[in-house]
């Protein structure tokens, strides 16, 4: 540091840290695989390890093949998956499982990261602005109400309801945020907001029929328990677009962190993009809703501890690294979930919520102390 | 010439509610333009109008002959940069970052700065004299340092025009200086147009080419320093009611004592001005003479003192001017010697000391050193 001061030199220009981006991402690829394989390994059912390799080496190949030939290895590939119970529990329970957590834990971080982005703070997150509750409130009628008109709801359904509640509890939570300008306020309107949408979803349950609520309220516990290849499929086809699309935009959202006055300034349409932040962020919030149900604090504390990590606010570092961090968050919260207390599984909120709402208040504390709020 | 910047008939103000109207301004390239007015009277409202952070509500403002409407905001951002006020607090940012962050609307969809984009970081760097806090962290700034960051980053987009609102607020006397040499420097090495608002009313006369007085619905004047400050113009721009501003010096003095002058200083060539404000602190009314108009003590005189004798530069003092200070010195109850220096021309104040030792006045020699 104080050799740079006395010889400045354009190559210390710090200007981003590449070195430091690929050692974060090598670190968070290696425990997610670690975490990957520790889910596959444990569970109620052993698996030797060694055939746990070679069930995946096998059920790899055939996929490969079967994608390259469109089709022409089917009855391969479902042979691999249904050879034995372990090879079932596998592939139809645990890895599918892991992939969605792996899916939606990245998603949620990265919807996390532009709700920061938007309010410029770093405690916004979709569970404490209310949006997490909108979305279980809009989808909670759907199983409720709706599913008499419908026939059956399926995940998509279910994906398009988070969505619309989203939209919603963030379109109120926006108009309060034109009138209050202090961050505090706005998050105890987020809760009040929150807990306003969890009073409507309790009413409904009140007088719904035994047999729909059942439904709902497995699902309100947030868990990857229901997690089956079409749920991957979708998360998949939903989130990983809406992740490249936030990689896309991390241009503005870097200019953006300057302030309005100066993004716009700077030549950005401000209100197009605002527009695109809130849908993103939303979109992805609501897969995860939508999949697993409500999920806490992951939004927050994950986006906090990347850029701590990286030592930097970079978005174009940011984005995916936050990505990663959250899916190793969620696979391990859910590996915890799963095992701790066998055969009771824990809601997955549960276990994030006692891993990051304390990362949240360190940050909260630090903030106070270093800068107005 | 024809102006690379003007606004016709620019009507400025919030949610169609007109603040200021007939905003006449032309402003040639690598010219400078001070916005002055007391607080309040819509300066910044005037700035954020010709940035397009707010709309108009009626007229034009044109930049290179296009006007803002006209120009895509890519385009216009490659024109016109801007200081704001607002309190930036960006995270685990450096300055090197925040600096290239001016590159906005040079680079590519992912934002990748070339070589040739960061020769231009480090030139911006270089210009505010800052190369040496590229690494450092932007929050971790003191006022000074961050204000130079920030025209480091609005230099770094290479605009013709650069509009900054009070870039002086919260600096101290040596950051003021150095951020207004730069300017200057900028405008006169690469013709770069400034509009900025001061409330230091001294520096503005100094730095700019323009200025343009803001107060009340209409522009009250807009010109040269020299033609728009004439007489008590800042006094009337500001609404003083106490104190005075002087042009010449652009220093300011406290409202003067009232009341029949007690004390009687014997002054000239500037040793009468400590003296004439220790009063002044005081409250006590006083008079002094016999001054030259040309004498530096003359300009603070003329605001604080309840009567002063004077008389033309270079003229002898006549015997009129001796007996109207004898006067007005044997009706006060004491006399400051200010040390004024005795020469041929001003022997007269001489004789009022004599005077007053004859009268057995007290008299208080200044202590000189």
């Amino acid at each position: 540091m104080k050799r740079r001061n006395e010889n400045p030199d354009w190559q210390e220009l710090r200007l981003g840290n590449p070195g430091r981006f690929w050692t974060v991402m090598l670190l968070l690829w290696g425990l997610l695989l670690l975490t990957l394989l520790l889910n596959v390994n444990i569970g109620s059912v052993s698996i030797r390890t060694r055939d746990v390799f070679s069930m995946l080496w096998d059920g790899l190949r055939c996929w490969i093949a079967n994608v390259l030939t469109r089709g022409g290895y089917a009855r391969e590939l479902a042979e691999v998956m249904h050879r034995s119970t372990e090879s079932q529990i596998l592939f139809s329970i645990r890895i599918p499982r892991m992939l969605l957590a792996a899916i939606l834990g990245g998603a949620l971080s990265v919807s996390g990261y532009l709700l920061q982005v938007f309010f410029r703070n770093p405690i916004a997150g979709p569970f404490v602005l209310g949006i997490s509750s909108g979305a279980k409130m809009v989808v909670g009628i759907t199983l409720i109400f709706l599913v008499n008109f419908l026939g059956s709801v399926s995940p998509a359904t279910l994906i398009l309801a988070a969505f619309l509640g989203s939209l919603l509890i963030t379109s109120v939570v926006l108009l309060f945020a034109q009138k209050v300008h202090s961050m505090s306020m706005l998050l105890v309107i987020g809760i009040m907001v929150g807990y306003i949408c969890g009073a409507v979803t309790d009413f409904c349950v009140t007088f719904a029929d035994d047999h729909d609520v059942v439904n709902l309220t497995n699902w309100s516990m947030g868990t990857f328990s229901g997690a089956s290849w079409e749920n991957v499929r979708l998360a998949a086809l939903l989130c990983i677009p809406g992740v490249l699309g936030a990689l896309a935009l991390c241009k503005p959202i870097s200019a953006y962190t300057l302030g309005e006055g100066y993004a716009q300034s700077m030549g950005i349409r401000v209100k197009p993009f605002r527009v695109l932040l809130i849908a993103l962020s939303s979109l992805l919030s609501a897969c995860v809703t939508a999949l697993a149900g409500p999920i806490s604090f992951v939004g927050i504390a994950v986006p906090h501890i990347t850029r701590s990590l990286l030592k930097s606010a970079k978005p174009a570092y940011v984005i995916p690294a936050a990505f990663f961090c959250g899916a190793v968050f969620c696979v391990f919260c859910d590996l915890i979930a799963r095992t701790v207390f066998a055969p009771t599984e824990l809601a997955i909120g549960t276990v994030t919520s006692i891993f990051g709402a304390p990362v949240v208040i360190y940050m909260m504390v630090k903030r106070r102390r270093n800068q107005e709020v | 010439m024809e102006p690379y910047f003007k606004t016709e008939a620019m009507a400025v103000g919030y949610d169609g509610h007109i603040l200021i109207h007939d905003i006449n301004i032309r402003l040639e390239k690598g010219k400078i333009l001070t916005l002055i007015g007391p607080n309040g009277a819509g300066k910044s409202t005037i700035l954020k109008s010709i940035t397009r952070h707010l709309e108009t509500i009626s007229g034009k403002v044109f930049v290179g002959g296009q006007s803002l409407q006209q120009w895509q905001p890519k385009e216009l951002a490659k024109q016109v940069a801007v200081v704001l006020t607002d309190r930036i607090r960006p995270e685990l940012t450096t300055c090197a970052e925040v600096v290239a962050m001016g590159r906005y609307p040079y680079t590519n969809l992912f934002g990748h700065l070339t070589e040739l984009d960061k020769a231009a970081v480090r030139e911006a760097l270089e210009r505010v004299h800052a190369l040496d806090l590229a690494g450092q962290d932007f929050a971790t700034l003191s006022d000074g340092q961050r204000q130079r960051i920030l025209l480091a980053r609005a230099l770094c987009q290479e605009p013709e025009v650069i509009v900054l609102d009070e870039p002086t607020a919260y600096l101290d006397i040596r950051y003021k200086m150095e951020l207004l040499d730069i300017l200057r420097e900028m405008a006169q090495q690469k013709q770069l147009t400034v509009i900025l608002s001061l409330h230091e009313i001294d520096l503005a006369m100094k730095i700019s080419d323009y200025l343009l007085c803001v107060k009340g619905e209409t522009i009250e004047a807009f010109g040269t320093p020299e033609e728009v400050l004439q007489n008590h113009a800042i006094e009337q721009l500001y609404g003083m009611e106490s104190g005075s501003y002087n042009l010449l010096f652009g220093s300011v003095e406290l409202s003067k004592p009232e009341g029949a002058p007690k004390v009687f200083v014997i002054a000239g060539g500037g040793c009468g001005i400590p003296v004439y404000r220790a009063l002044q602190k005081k409250g006590i009314p006083f008079a002094t003479g016999i001054l030259f108009d040309n004498d530096v003590d003359f300009q603070v005189a003329q605001v604080l003192a309840s009567s002063v004798v004077s008389t033309p530069a270079f003229e002898e003092i006549t015997d009129g001017q001796y007996q109207q200070a004898a006067k007005l010195l044997l009706k006060c109850a004491s006399v400051v010697d200010a040390g004024t220096p005795i020469g041929t021309r001003n022997l007269k104040n001489h004789q009022l000391l004599q005077l007053a030792r004859e009268e057995k006045l007290p008299i208080y020699p200044v202590a000189k050193g």
